[in-house]
């Protein structure tokens, strides 16, 4: 440096020679300051990838320097976050770079005290010996003289967080192995959403896409706390107020969603069905209903069987009901004139397939294969387009709904009647050709004893008014994972194969065309199931699925019954199940009764934790809160626990499936450090490592994993399978071996493999079409060149309806597909979703099937009759209506059926430590006074375990809390800020007090009911702890999907911390003898 | 240029143009924030994204049952603080004739901008009236704070390092390298903001991500922002955004909001970083009528000079009765020290 350099950088210098006078500017720049370069700028690559939270999908920009991530941010170029993100997904770099993530492999041997290390490789081996031998030792070729060919000693929990491609290789390769109890998220979260939008519309999923809220002139917003848990998606409700739409939020507690909303509706936890059915009260008995949108596009004139009696005419239950298995027979629920014995060939699997008559298949879940395709029906059932006949659907919707006045829902709901009126006014005035109205919801719906029949409420009301696969209408499903949405398509879960197809339930000598006929409809999209199952063995087994073999359908483990992650504990607990593998999920906090998952847990031969610390469920054996109240100790427990360190989604190609059925493909920035490897490596390794240790076996049971095609290539010093490899097995090949462009290519006769039948097209022209990325600014709103959904690429379902019967758009302002007469072609802004070039005015011959039998004029293209159900003849176990019932535990006895306080047929899992709570009025009931409700919050993220361990994270919310309202503390002596125990007859926690006015007592069953509510991210580990409120919640189960009610509970609150020690257990017990609770408490069906 | 300096107060008053009076000549469009609260939802990505960016700690995982307001107030690791005030007042139609005369605004601005834990549930405003069943209505309000990056910076102005410098941008930057940890613009600052960081000493605020928009971009709070409440951009240009929005707000009745901070006029000439808000500023915790601290500085140094001339007249008698040499350096009174 010159001297003359020097001396001009010295800043009296430039305060005296330059324009600076005071020195306060340029002058006093210093060196560093000149230099400052942002990192975004010097980093060597911008890698395109998803946030891994939440399922609005937002898309990141990873900045890669050196081959480390040094920042993430949002994609601008994004449709639908538009490169913003929310705190969790701002905070994915200290997630993914943060010291909390592990690197190495840890291992705690039986009765072990402490952790050891272990290399990976070892590791590997050792999962597989243990895999082997469980296997071998459980193995069950038969059951009651049925064949199953499967184990119920292994158990495997968690998808929702992984890629569709790793879900994928978990699935085939536990499928291959027998493993049934695969299980994830999904059960937990929205089970309830498939089987009520399915049996509703024919297809599982939200029926619309996040944008599409700007053109909606009214959004409810009921059971979701929008605003906290899907914040960048929630950008496009305000899209929608500022441009005039009214928002409305239904919720028992203010939030910071209800702080948005230009109406916040209080209501009591657990009565939406009360309240949703008031406003279809309403509209029907104002005549406000889309009059011709009902009659042609849903069953409102099918005539239902003349056996059928509503819970008008049985007090609060529905003709069928066996009192003693507390089980429906549902073949009082037909259309009139169907006959599903008829078709029968098979009576065994048909008939029990179809009326439930085998509990075990009503409970394996079946009512969530509606994913993508509807219950079988009658697709040739009388009509009465008058709508007159007594029998018709739309009378008999309007004698169920009669009695949910605004007086009902009142006294039911605690909502004003002013109130009410305000909402009802609302939807009907912003709904018809010229308007629409949308509803969104989330986990405040699905997880109820009813849940499904949550859902179901929902769609009939959006089909009276004319709301579904319209712009600004439908329902809108807010799901909380990455790809929850893709992990229930591309299913860990024990009751579905990819593209919900039911996993086969075991019956006598069903063969694959029985299995279909059992399943299929006779009409539309899912006649063609045939087709998608062929394909999809032919994906798993290849070359051995043959014409001959049944391509290989007996490979297919068999269910018998219900083998979800409830019962897998029950079965844990029993000692049936030995292994388990938990990958991104931490059920010892985030499941329901968390005591029992830790007991069962302990119960284990062996417990593998992938994930990227040391969670909850990983150290239960070591510091859960069995050690500390004595009931365990360390040194007794014999369970084997791997735990292996995970991949970011910074770290692994892959794709995620977000909220509206949009894969997204994320791109690997990097290589993860130490041992931490991604899910696929995990399960490619394990299988590769299975099948070479059983290459010499000649026993029929390795045949389904010796025949298994895993010839997945590898990249890289790793040895990482390639995912773009596994998506392209997934969207299936020709006879010729090229990527087939769309599921119509599909054949039955084993010319085209096929993973997941309505993934079919995301790798068209062999491109990446998930990995599209044409910036929104670039093409119109609905930006169909941004990724790629479900099905075909269609954004809005159902878009059919859109357009009038005729194909004519209802009107200008809500014109989305319509009829090109010219060009004999459906058009317009989305995909169509029909056939392309089905005039309107088609009717189909008497004796069409399958998509030949679908008129112009049936939108729901995935039913067995084309329309939309108002009323449900099949496909759910718990009534073709939805009708109020109140949670399991309730303080409040039924308003609407006095004679009916719960769901006669809601499925509870009997177990000591799963005592439920007396009913209101019975002795006992006055312990547990007050009801509880939990929620996410913005700042955390499902059971905590990728954000209570982030520390930019844990600060904004630091500590496990409760709210209640002035009312409650001053009744119970609570102090704000200090701390409270909520005491249920399950546990005790305790958790700091929140006093606000946000928390509003309600007038409810003639008495003021105060509610609690409790955030669920807690547990003991981390940077942040507390206690978990899922030690209070129960094992009661909607008994169609077996999701948990942990959304209306009651409990007691009182003012200080819960004891330590055993002291705990005897809190619990004294709250347990006070109340009088017994095995039966609880438990009737009828009453 | 320089001429046009001369004799203008550049500590207050009316100052069109901060950073070319600051000897940056090729100035681009001064920029600012305009963070309209009626759409904030309360999420913290602001704060999240700073940190994230900026590399700042974590600094304490207290609950403080004020809210949702666990990071309490800005200070030396919180760049971006969101603050929660529930208010017994109805939503969105919001009364523009709210009674505050009866407020402590000490007390307010002593407890941060949420509600204090023994007033929980007390709202602290006037309650609406109760509604037909009895309930009064509730609002949840949420603003996300920031340094204002004022035109009139009187952190700025005292700091005696050059630490605080104008940038090009108009905004108001502290120099890591250069800063002493001498504090003396943390009581300058008329809102509060800056702070030194325990353990360091060095004073810290927002930056404005001065490094990102020196790379053209917006700073990492503005573009995480998921529902647009923080806007970034020339501050002429947000101005006009903000006048726009507030009167469509007054349109569809809602009386109450306002904007802060965006006046040329007022006390510190205006912040780069203002606000919509939909009630007094003292409810957010936002002093009503900040004023730069180093307002009357150049008045004072007047008075100094006169004093001290009049010191220096004296002793220079007294030294050429002695017949010493007068004192010398003089000129290090007009430049400033640096920290090696």
């Amino acid at each position: 440096m010159g001297v003359r350099t020097w001396i001009q950088d010295w800043p009296v210098y430039r305060q005296l020679s330059g324009g600076d006078p005071l020195g306060r500017g340029a002058a006093a720049e210093s060196r560093q300051t000149r230099a400052l370069t942002a990192r975004t700028e010097t980093a060597d690559r911008v890698v395109k990838s998803v946030c891994p939270y939440c399922a609005v999908g937002c898309a990141q920009n990873v900045y890669v320097k050196d081959g480390e991530v040094v920042q993430i941010e949002g994609d601008p170029d994004s449709p639908v976050s538009r490169g913003r993100l929310c705190p969790k997904g701002s905070a994915s770099l200290q997630l993914t770079t943060g010291e909390a993530r592990r690197h190495e492999v840890l291992y705690r041997r039986p009765y072990g005290t402490d952790w050891e290390s272990l290399d990976l490789d070892t590791a590997m081996d050792m999962v597989v010996d243990r895999i082997l031998r469980t296997r071998w030792e459980t193995w069950q070729s038969e059951l009651d003289g049925k064949q199953v060919n499967r184990t119920m000693g292994i158990a495997h929990l968690g998808g929702a967080t992984l890629d569709n491609e790793e879900n994928y290789l978990i699935k085939k390769l536990w499928t291959a192995l027998g493993i049934v109890q695969v299980e994830n998220q999904a059960r937990v979260c929205h089970s309830s959403t498939v089987a009520g939008l399915g049996t509703s519309f024919g297809r599982g999923g939200a029926t619309t896409f996040l944008q599409d809220l700007q053109n909606s002139d009214c959004i409810v917003i009921e059971g979701s706390n929008f605003a906290e848990a899907h914040p960048v998606g929630f950008q496009w409700v305000m899209e929608a107020k500022a441009r005039g739409a009214k928002v409305i939020h239904v919720d028992p507690r203010f939030s910071r969603t209800s702080a948005l909303a230009d109406l916040y509706v209080p209501i009591r936890a657990g009565t939406d069905i009360a309240f949703l059915g008031g406003i279809i009260n309403h509209v029907l008995s104002t005549g406000s209903d889309f009059r011709e949108y009902v009659l042609h596009y849903t069953n409102a004139a099918t005539l239902v069987s003349e056996d059928f009696r509503d819970t008008e005419d049985l007090d609060g239950v529905f003709s069928g009901l066996d009192e003693e298995t507390g089980h429906y027979d549902v073949s009082s629920w037909q259309y009139e004139g169907a006959d599903v014995q008829a078709a029968a060939e098979d009576r065994d699997s048909l008939y029990d397939e179809r009326n439930a008559g085998n509990h075990g298949v009503a409970e394996s879940g079946r009512s969530e294969s509606h994913g993508s395709g509807g219950a079988p029906a009658s697709s040739r059932a009388q009509r009465d387009e008058t709508l007159q006949h007594p029998r018709c659907v739309y009378q008999v919707l309007k004698r169920h709904y009669a009695r949910y006045t605004p007086e009902m829902v009142e006294e039911t709901c605690g909502i004003p009647r002013e109130t009410f009126l305000e909402v009802c006014r609302a939807l009907v005035e912003n709904s018809g050709p010229d308007r629409t109205s949308e509803f969104v919801y989330a986990v405040g719906w699905t997880q109820h004893t009813v849940g499904a029949q949550y859902i179901r409420t929902a769609c009939i009301l959006q089909l009276l008014l004319g709301n579904i696969g319209r712009p600004g209408g439908g329902i809108q499903a807010l799901r909380g994972h990455a790809s929850i949405q893709g992990s229930s398509d591309i299913p860990t879960l024990f009751n579905l194969l990819p593209g919900y197809i039911p996993m086969p339930h075991a019956h006598q000598h069903e063969d694959l065309d029985a299995f279909v006929e059992a399943v299929k409809a006779e009409k539309g999209f899912w006649a063609n199931m045939r087709a998608y199952v062929v394909s999809l063995l032919k994906a798993y087994w290849g070359d051995a699925a043959t014409a001959e073999n049944d391509y290989c359908f007996d490979h297919l483990p068999r269910l018998t019954g219900s083998h979800s992650t409830y019962e897998t504990v029950l079965a844990q607990l029993d000692g049936t199940c030995k292994g388990y593998f938990l990958m991104g999920e931490n059920p010892a906090v985030g499941s329901a009764n968390t005591k029992m998952q830790r007991l069962g847990m302990a119960e284990l031969d062996w417990l593998v934790v992938r994930d990227f610390s040391l969670i909850e469920s990983a150290t239960w054996w070591k510091d859960g809160p069995e050690i500390e109240t004595g009931e365990m100790r360390t040194e007794d427990i014999g369970t084997e626990v791997f735990f292996f360190p995970a991949a970011a989604h910074t770290e692994k190609d892959g794709s995620f499936t977000n909220t509206n059925r949009m894969l997204q493909w994320h791109h690997a920035a990097k290589e993860p450090d130490g041992e931490a490897r991604s899910d696929l490596w995990f399960m490619y390794h394990l299988g590769r490592r299975i099948k070479e240790r059983l290459r010499e076996s000649t026993d029929p049971m390795d045949r389904p994993v010796l025949d298994l095609v895993w010839d997945y290539p590898t990249e890289g010093p790793l040895e990482e399978p390639s995912a773009e490899a596994v998506l392209a097995e997934i969207n299936g090949r020709g006879p010729d071996g090229a990527p087939l462009g769309a599921y119509t290519e599909l054949r039955d006769d084993g010319s085209t493999s096929c993973g997941c039948w309505i993934y079919c097209g995301v790798y068209a022209d062999g491109v990446n079409q998930a990995a599209r990325r044409k910036p929104h600014t670039e093409q119109d709103w609905v930006a169909a060149e941004w990724a790629w959904a479900w099905p075909a690429n269609r954004r809005i379902l159902y878009n059919r309806a859109s357009a009038d019967p005729d194909g004519n758009p209802w009107s200008e302002r809500k014109a989305y597909v319509w009829w090109d007469a010219e060009q004999g072609r459906w058009t317009g802004h989305d995909v169509p979703d029909f056939i392309p070039d089905r005039a309107p005015g088609y009717r189909p011959p008497e004796d069409a099937a399958g998509t030949d039998a679908l008129a112009g004029d049936d939108p729901f293209i995935m039913q067995a009759d084309g329309k939309a159900w108002l009323y449900a003849p099949a496909g759910l176990v718990d009534g073709p209506l939805p009708t109020h019932y109140e949670p399991q535990d309730s303080p409040v006895r039924n308003p609407v059926y006095g004679k009916q306080q719960r769901s006669p047929v809601r499925q509870l899992l009997a177990h000591h430590h799963n005592p439920m709570h007396p009913g209101p009025g019975d002795p006992g009931s006055e312990v547990f006074p007050y009801v509880v409700t939990t929620y996410r919050l913005t700042e955390h993220f499902t059971a905590g375990g990728m954000t209570r361990w982030s520390p930019y994270l844990a600060e904004l919310q630091p500590a496990f809390f409760c709210e209640v309202s002035p009312e409650l503390a001053a009744e119970r002596g609570l102090e704000h800020a200090g701390w409270a125990t909520v005491v249920t007859a399950r546990g005790a926690v305790e958790a700091r007090v929140l006093v606000t006015e946000r928390m509003t007592p309600l007038r409810a069953g003639g008495r003021t009911i105060h509610q609690i509510g409790m955030p669920f991210h807690w547990g003991p580990n981390g940077h942040t702890t507390g206690d978990a409120v899922n030690e209070l919640t129960a094992m009661a189960l909607d008994p169609n999907v077996h999701i948990q009610e942990d959304k209306a509970l009651t409990a007691d609150i009182r003012p200080g911390r819960r004891p330590r020690g055993p002291r705990l257990l005897d809190l619990v017990r004294d709250y347990r003898e006070r109340a009088g609770i017994t095995a039966s408490t609880g438990t009737e069906t009828k009453g | 240029m320089t001429d046009s300096l001369i004799g203008r107060n550049l500590l207050a008053g009316a100052e069109p143009d901060p950073a070319r009076d600051a000897g940056h000549t090729d100035a681009p469009p001064r920029v600012g924030f305009f963070t309209d609260t009626s759409v904030c939802i309360g999420c913290k990505a602001c704060e999240v994204a700073c940190k994230e960016w900026n590399a700042i700690p974590e600094d304490g995982l207290e609950f403080t049952g004020m809210s949702f307001d666990n990071s309490q107030g800005l200070g030396a690791s919180t760049w971006r603080h969101v603050a929660f005030i529930e208010q017994g007042k109805p939503l969105g139609m919001t009364h523009a004739d709210v009674d505050h005369s009866g407020l402590d605004v000490l007390a307010l601005a002593a407890q941060g901008s949420a509600t204090p834990v023994d007033r929980a549930a007390i709202t602290p405003t006037t309650p609406g009236p109760p509604t037909a069943d009895g309930r009064t209505e509730l609002r949840w309000l949420m603003s996300s704070d920031v340094c204002k990056h004022c035109t009139h910076a009187a952190c700025l102005d005292v700091c005696p390092t050059g630490a605080l410098f104008r940038t090009e941008f108009g905004t108001v930057v502290v120099q890591q390298d250069v800063c002493n940890g001498c504090g003396y613009c943390v009581p300058a600052c008329p809102y509060g903001v800056i702070e030194q960081r325990p353990g360091d000493g060095r004073a810290f605020k927002c930056t404005m991500c001065y490094d990102r928009l020196g790379a053209g971009q917006e700073p990492a709070c503005a573009k995480a922002c998921p529902t647009d409440s923080i806007q970034f951009g020339p501050l002429d240009e947000l101005r006009e955004r903000a006048a726009a929005r507030v009167e469509q707000l007054h349109d569809l009745g809602v009386a109450d909001a306002r904007l802060y901070g965006e006046d040329p006029g007022d006390g510190v000439g205006g912040d780069g970083a203002f606000f919509l808000l939909l009630d007094e500023p003292e409810v957010y915790g936002l002093p009503p009528d900040p004023v730069v601290t180093t307002r009357d500085l150049p008045a004072m140094w007047r008075q100094a000079g006169i004093a001290a001339a009049g010191l220096l007249g004296g002793l220079a008698a007294v030294f050429a009765a002695h017949g010493r040499p007068g004192p010398s350096g003089l000129a290090a009174l007009l430049g400033r020290t640096r920290r090696r």
